[in-house]
């Protein structure tokens, strides 16, 4: 047993974070090289400023909806509804934070998108109906109620507390990192300290066996998915005080799709089974770094998805096991020609 | 004197360096039956895939009608006269029968399906079964038997000289067995080779010509089945005697079971699934349940599992009148299910030894409180060893464990939560036979430590050596009760096919 | 007030509003009764309108060469995602998913800004109409939905390519040992695709006369909407074309008895689509599971 290796070995067991915390090092290397003021970073006002601390800043919304997203994908559903829960949470916290005291507009807020994902996690739990086509209906429908409670107007707010939430700062650092670091610890807590992580694996890796475990499956759907809801929320409440303003039909646009993306990009499987947390963190910490990198190099923001396209193709290709042994037929073959 | 129509020799075929098959030969002639038998592991389905072109050997030579054929894929075999049937029926549940039956060769026009060609050549096709259905009806409106007779009809829709029939009779009752064989039979008169795959001896006897046997990948005889005992045909297959499973037997028939019991149902049923039924289980003793496929076994088990719940009858424990609505108050209530089909309701695949070992206690604490991983390290440590599971170390991934050390991992699992009975459905399916003697002689040491048992199987040979008490199902239905001297493989036997005299 | 709803213009209108629509709902019923999905369609749809401005306005080009390029691309991209998602065995909602960022950032790259197409055979085409009686007319898109929809029916039901697509979403397991060709079959499920989504956004700019990057956002759900309130189960192996074409026509129904009185209320459309997608698959789950038990 004196293997060198024994000690890291667990890293690369079930989920690898060598894939994406390679793909973040290249691309700020990359940065590095191309855009010096990319690393700069500069104290003003007590408060830390510079490219990284945006990527951060900017990066919170996707982390925290990767979180939830790495539960639920960890069960082997999906969430396509949680850019529709953004837009909820963040018109009705608009809506109430005038005329109610802070802490309950949050509250009432949070509170209603998870219920909202409660509903998702009873449809797939105990009305067994797919999980892409039960979030579909709120992702459809969700966007129709925040657009509905707003009027379909842009509803403004002048709210000290509220405003801070997307734009303050703390320990030098703007307030959304705090945000993002508490909730990622108390996920991991959460999740590792406690057999939720286990039961979640088994239920994403094989249901059935699981329920004759002794587990209750649906109510462990009903669970990731309010959690979802819950992270949606919050992510809904930084994105609407970012713009000091209730957009309920531009809020969260896309970003079930940023989500998912980080997630599988951090190496949990869309098939379900093992997860990782820390994984889909970096995953949306490299969307976000590629998409900053792409404005520091004047591509128009319209055009970023390309690049985009092309990462998750790469991802896919690379954790499919007849891409590796073909690259690694052509690698033999060169070999043997040499 | 019919002559060779298929001939396979000396097949190799190794899969990251494991010989599954190693130098086997095969000869199938025309207008006979011929058996391939073989424990779990012998290489049977390895060579059927050689033969209808999913696997290329390694080395060795399929010659068919005395040419050289090397199938690249089952659509080359077919062409070249080699049809199959599969073990798991593997047709499309949600097309129609006549879809199935001419799925990839339908007869068509300036690219257009025929219909009405379709639907008399799907027809032709069952008739040659002496079947008549409605083939416009989705497959899975079908029962089982129904949809292995269509499997065979589109198997034989194409001019097959040789029909494969992987394990056809494993989900078929008796009566479908009897007309499945009156089908073969026919086939063979119309010079068909067939080779048929099995686990039931006496179907074996019932039809077949001639015999080979595989074992471990290597190719063991091929015999007149007329002339093969069935003693030596064990044997062959084994390639071991009985004597340490025969030691068990006397042992098992001197304990006198105490009465101290622990479940009871009266009347306990569900329409369509299961009809009321009696049972009783004590402490320290082993209940057989005994029975074709199909007879309603696993169907009992999971009812006293709370997986289907009965509409009728009530279960006691200890005495008092218990409702088990869930898999989760069927734990509480100190019962443990192992179930027959591992894969799909054991197994978590993905997660290590440790971990699927400690689920089901872990899931009866709760998802609060972790188990202290010290012991769950000790838990693990502890099974690996009692039940000499061969893993690398108990952080291994389960799926790569062999199937008898994973079905010792999933009796490891119930095992560690102390239950007070322990169903065992098929606990000994699909693995080598050095793991079935060792988790025949578990049984046997739980018994002594006063677990009560519910065994079933059906290996009768495995319930006689066992049981103390055997209860014997058939169509759904309890039909008899044995103990003591009355549990002989005969008398079961007997109680199945008579119990309405 | 809603007198006339269901005037025979109405109707032909519903087609030719709902064109679009509908014939990406056709190949959408192939991908998604092949077991698949394909997320990249209204990406595809936007890039298709900009691209057939471009060459128009810019280029010089003649209409028609320019459909048939957008058609060219649309069809090997497509082929492209289906290789991808056949030989790599990736899942097919995260190379769609590529897809649709893919062609949406071509679509930018195109050009930034949405471009009014003028050309005479635009102009011919508006005015082109079948008369059918009264104040009825088919237009030339709703002539090409249908044409398409019946070409689409006999692909779907009457070809061994559309059983083939049957069932490779039954079982796909099966289908391989009983010689289903999957890679080609799966492979022109989604040339298909991207070729119905080209198509689509050609008879988008016949009724806009314009092209624009940005059109086709959330067309994809739209459109998987119509399919699924037909009767195609996202699992694959069951649904009819003529039930895609009932969800097409109950979508634009809603979408037009919302905006009968001039106002559209987006919002109101999509709560309502979100209803109906509730109703039909609560529905569809209580009838798989009824026949199940009395199996």
């Amino acid at each position: 047993m004196n293997d060198p290796l024994a000690k890291i070995k667990p890293w690369f067991q079930g989920v690898s974070l060598f894939w994406p915390v390679l793909g973040l090092g290249l691309l700020l290397i990359f940065n590095a090289v191309f855009s010096p003021s990319f690393f700069h970073l500069e104290i003003r006002d007590g408060h830390l400023y510079g490219t990284l601390v945006d990527i951060l800043n900017q990066g919170s919304k996707v982390m925290l909806l990767a979180i939830g997203m790495t539960l639920v994908i960890a069960t082997g559903g999906v969430d396509l509804s949680v850019g529709s829960l953004m837009a909820i949470a963040g018109a009705v916290a608009a809506m109430l934070v005038m005329k109610i005291s802070f802490a309950m507009a949050v509250a009432i807020s949070l509170g209603l998108a998870t219920v909202a994902g409660t509903c998702n996690g009873l449809l797939i739990g105990y009305a067994g109906i797919q999980p892409i086509i039960a979030t579909l209906i709120l992702m459809v429908a969700g966007r129709g109620l925040a657009m509905l409670l707003t009027g379909g107007q842009i509803i403004t707010f002048e709210h000290p507390s509220f405003v801070f939430l997307g734009n303050g700062h703390f320990l030098g650092l703007p307030f959304t990192v705090t945000i993002v670091a508490i909730v990622l610890c108390f996920t991991l807590v959460a999740t590792r300290k406690t057999a939720i992580g286990l039961f979640l694996e088994s239920v994403g890796d094989n249901e059935k066996a699981a329920r004759y475990c002794g587990i209750n499956a649906a109510l462990v759907k009903v669970m990731v998915y309010a959690y979802s809801g819950l992270c949606a929320g919050i992510a809904g409440l930084i994105a609407t005080s970012n713009i000091k303003a209730a957009d309920s039909s531009r809020v969260g646009e896309f970003m079930e799709l940023d989500a998912i993306f980080a997630v599988v990009v951090g190496g949990t499987p869309l098939t379900g089974g093992r997860f990782s947390l820390v994984g889909s963190v970096i995953g949306a910490l490299l969307i976000q770094t590629l998409t900053i990198t792409m404005y520091n190099l004047g591509v128009a923001p319209a055009v970023s998805p390309v690049p985009k396209a092309i990462v998750i193709v790469a991802v896919c290709l690379m954790q499919s096991a007849r891409f590796r042994a073909q690259i690694l037929g052509w690698f033999g073959k060169r070999r043997i020609a040499a | 004197m019919s002559i060779p129509v298929l001939r396979a020799q000396n097949i190799s075929k190794a899969f990251q360096g494991v010989k599954a098959l190693d130098g086997v030969e095969l000869t199938l002639r025309t207008g006979e039956i011929h058996a391939l038998m073989g424990e779990n592991g012998a290489g049977k389905s390895t060579l059927i895939k050689v033969l209808t072109g999913v696997y290329t050997p390694d080395s060795g030579g399929i010659e068919f009608d005395g040419v050289a054929i090397a199938p690249g894929s089952t659509r080359e075999a077919e062409a070249a006269g080699i049809s199959t049937v599969y073990q798991e029926v593997n047709l499309i549940p949600t097309l129609s029968i006549a879809d199935n039956i001419l799925l990839g060769r339908q007869p068509r026009r300036f690219g257009c399906l025929r219909k009405g060609e379709m639907k008399r050549r799907a027809e032709a096709a069952l008739a040659r079964l002496g079947l008549k259905l409605d083939v416009g009806q989705p497959l899975n409106s079908c029962s089982m038997a129904v949809q292995q007779m269509v499997a065979i009809a589109r198997a034989l829709d194409i001019q097959a000289k040789v029909l494969i029939l992987d394990e056809p009779t494993s989900s078929l009752d008796e009566r479908e067995v009897e007309f499945l064989f009156g089908i073969m039979r026919k086939l063979r008169k119309d010079g068909m080779a067939i080779l048929f795959v099995t686990h039931f001896l006496d179907q074996v006897y019932a039809v077949s010509d001639r015999i080979t046997v595989l074992r471990n990948g290597k190719f063991v005889g091929d015999y007149q089945a007329a002339e093969l005992p069935r003693l030596k045909l064990i044997g062959a297959m084994l390639g071991r005697n009985f004597e340490e499973m025969e030691h068990l037997r006397e042992e098992t028939a001197h304990a006198a079971p105490s009465r101290k019991v622990f479940l009871e149902t009266h009347k306990l049923g569900r329409r369509g699934i299961i009809n009321p039924i009696d049972l009783n289980i004590a402490a320290g003793e082993v209940v057989g349940l005994a029975g074709l496929l199909g007879s309603g076994r696993t169907e009992t088990a999971k009812m006293l599992f709370g997986i289907d719940l009965p509409d009728q009858g009530e279960i006691q424990i200890e005495g008092e009148k218990v409702s088990i609505k869930s898999a989760r108050q069927a734990v509480q209530h100190g019962l443990a299910f192992c179930s027959e089909d591992r894969k799909s309701e054991g197994l978590i695949p993905h997660l290590s030894v440790r971990e699927n070992l400690i689920l089901a206690m872990q899931a009866s604490r709760g998802p609060l409180r972790l188990l202290p991983r010290k012991e769950q390290d000790a838990l693990a440590a502890h099974y690996i060893r009692a039940l000499n599971i061969k893993t690398p170390n108990a952080e291994a991934q389960i799926s790569n464990l062999s199937g008898g050390n994973q079905q010792k991992v999933m009796l490891a699992r119930w095992l560690a939560m102390q239950p007070k009975l322990i169903i065992l459905d098929e606990p000994t399916r699909g693995i080598d036979v050095g793991a079935k003697a060792e988790i025949e002689k578990l049984v046997h040491s739980l018994k002594s430590q006063g677990m009560a048992v519910l065994f079933i199987s059906s290996d009768m040979e495995e319930i006689v050596r066992t049981c103390q008490r055997v209860v014997v199902l058939r169509d759904r239905k309890k039909v008899g009760e044995l103990s003591g001297e009355d549990i002989q493989v005969n008398r079961i036997m007997n109680v199945i096919a008579h119990h309405d005299e | 007030m809603y007198e006339g709803f269901f005037s025979g213009r109405v109707i032909t209108n519903l087609f030719a509003d709902n064109a679009a629509l509908g014939i990406a709902a056709v190949v959408m019923t192939l991908v998604i009764l092949s077991g698949g999905i394909d997320l990249s369609v209204g990406s595809m749809l936007g890039f298709t309108t900009i691209l057939i401005a471009v060459l128009v306005q810019q280029k010089g080009m003649h209409p028609l060469s320019a459909i048939a390029i957008a058609l060219g691309i649309g069809t090997v991209f497509g082929a492209f995602m289906g290789f991808l998602i056949h030989r790599y065995d990736l899942p097919p909602f995260l190379v769609t998913l590529g897809g649709m960022f893919l062609a949406r950032g071509m679509a930018f790259v195109i050009s930034k800004e949405s471009l009014g197409i003028e050309n005479a055979f635009y102009n011919h085409m508006a005015d082109f109409g079948i008369p059918l009686g009264g104040k009825a007319a088919l237009s030339a898109t709703a002539l090409i939905y249908l044409l398409l929809f019946a070409l689409g029916i006999v692909v779907t039901h009457f070809t061994p390519f559309g059983r083939n697509i049957y069932a490779l979403g039954g079982s796909e397991p099966s289908a391989r040992l009983m010689g289903v060709p999957i890679g080609s079959t799966k492979i022109a499920v989604y040339a298909l695709s991207g070729f119905g989504a080209a198509l689509a956004g050609a008879v988008s700019t016949f009724y806009t006369t314009s092209g624009n990057p940005t059109t086709g956002g959330g067309f994809e759900l739209d459109v998987i909407a119509s399919v699924v309130i037909g009767g195609t189960l996202l699992t694959g192996g069951v649904g009819t074309q003529l039930g895609t074409l009932a969800g097409v026509l109950i979508f634009g129904t809603i979408h037009s008895a919302l905006d009968f009185d001039g106002r559209l209320n987006s919002y109101w459309l999509r709560i309502a689509i979100g209803g109906l997608l509730l109703i039909f698959i609560l529905f569809q789950r209580f009838l798989t599971r009824t026949s199940a038990l009395t199996r």
